[in-house]
């Protein structure tokens, strides 16, 4: 397999999920999961990150936060939403306070349903993501190819 | 010979230390109950390092961590070139200001907070190094390494507190648990990633690979305390040197991070009574 795809790492930010799917997501480190078998990593550093995992839906407070660390991550990068909040808002789709899906303010590529979304779940979820990425990197590349002609 | 020596520790030790990271990581995920990374993990990380787009908070924390990684790799050609060790150990932490520079260059509180904490770790370390230096100067007679490893004996014979006072600080210059205060190898940690925070791709890439030959480094200081004229020796550095790394990732595994103010602490008061005692012993049998 091509470079990202051997050390996709993650960055795991919560923004209004009810804890049960961040619960889920660590759990996939744990031994009976151990997600670094394929050399991932939980960062929390979004200069690092290859992979942004969302929990929960988006809200008038965390909006800006998410397009933050969506801008401070390193082309080529991707965007899990984990869990049905982040998907499409779910049981608090109909707050006052809530807009929607993590794809209402940022483009998601990925998203594992579940409530709570389960590890296996989300290490699919992941591994559709790595095959994304390996295209979003070979577009990139192309891109920079293309840049250095010019 | 020497020139030989410096080429092949230049070739070399990236590959020697991003395979002992491999190990490294396998290690510590078995002793967790995981199953852990490929071995060749760090190499993947490396190359996707590479790959990413340059995402520089400013255009000179390339320039000091390139610095950080020449300045390391010329310390350890002057051990392996068997030059002297004062000056070597002196340029190792001239490298470590350049890397609290760079950390220091951006604007993220995270890294902010981590340069100090590496200036604390340097002040932690620092005497130790030097007294290790005058220890083999002591025990030796000489400063240079050439000199060191052409004594009839193991020099770990006449100065075992050196050997346990180095190990000791040794863990802070392979950012290993307990005193991983800086930046840390593990995933989540209280400073978000310390001093590398604003590191991306390649610059963060840099950073590991001047690592990487630190940690060559200081698994050849340990081997200097093994080696003597015999050929013998050689392998038994190799094991100890292999021994003393395995050693540093238990304690990794079965420590927890401490503050500041206890890395300084202890590692004075170690330096102290290992490396001190060590040292006056061999001034008055001398
Ligand atoms: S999907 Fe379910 S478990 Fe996950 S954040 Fe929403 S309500 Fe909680």
């Amino acid at each position: 397999m091509a470079k990202l795809a051997k050390s996709p790492w993650l960055l795991h930010y919560d923004a209004s999920s009810c804890n049960g799917c961040d619960i889920e997501v660590l759990d996939c480190t744990t031994p009976r999961y151990d997600i670094e078998r394929f050399g991932i990593i939980n960062t929390g550093d979004p200069f690092q990150a290859d992979i942004l995992l969302i929990t929960g839906g988006i809200n008038n407070q965390c909006e800006s936060v998410v397009r933050q660390l969506y801008s401070q991550m390193p082309d080529p990068k991707v965007v899990v939403a984990v869990g049905i909040c982040a998907c499409t808002g779910g049981v608090f789709k109909d707050c006052y306070n809530i807009k929607g899906g993590v794809d209402t303010v940022i483009p998601v590529d990925v998203y594992v349903p579940g409530c709570a979304a389960r590890p296996q779940a989300i290490i699919d979820g992941v591994v559709k993501a790595l095959e994304i990425l390996e295209q979003k990197r070979k577009a990139y590349s192309e891109k920079q190819e293309q840049d250095s002609r010019a | 010979m020497q020139v030989v020596s410096v080429v092949l520790y230049l070739i070399l030790a990236p590959f020697v230390g991003a395979l002992l990271d491999g190990f490294d990581r396998i290690i510590s995920a078995r002793m967790q109950g995981r199953k852990g990374p490929p071995l060749l993990q760090p190499f993947y990380d490396l190359a996707k390092l590479f790959s990413k787009q340059m995402l520089a908070v400013n255009s000179v924390q390339m320039l000091l961590n390139l610095s950080y990684l020449v300045f390391l790799a010329v310390a350890g050609a002057m051990l392996f070139a068997g030059a002297d060790i004062l000056m070597s150990l002196f340029i190792l932490s001239t490298a470590d200001m350049f890397l609290v520079m760079a950390a220091s260059s951006d604007s993220s509180p995270f890294s902010t907070l981590g340069a100090g904490r590496e200036m604390i770790q340097i002040m932690a370390y620092e005497p130790m190094t030097l007294l290790l230096a005058v220890g083999f100067y002591l025990a030796t007679g000489s400063f240079q390494v050439i000199d060191i490893i052409r004594m009839p004996y193991s020099t770990v014979l006449t100065m075992p507190g050196f050997l346990i006072g180095f190990f000791f600080v040794m863990a802070i210059k392979l950012r290993k648990s307990p005193f991983d205060l800086s930046t840390s190898h593990h995933a989540h940690q209280e400073l978000v990633k310390g001093l590398t925070t604003e590191m991306a791709g390649p610059t963060f890439a840099i950073m590991n690979i001047a690592e990487y030959y630190e940690m060559t480094l200081m698994l050849g200081i340990v081997a200097l305390f093994f080696i003597n004229e015999n050929w013998w020796s050689w392998p038994i550095a190799i094991i100890a040197c292999l021994f003393v790394f395995f050693l540093e990732i238990l304690w990794d595994n079965v420590c927890a991070r401490v503050k500041w103010r206890t890395l300084l602490d202890s590692c004075w008061v170690v330096t102290l009574l290992s490396g001190g005692l060590n040292g006056l012993i061999l001034m008055l049998i001398r």
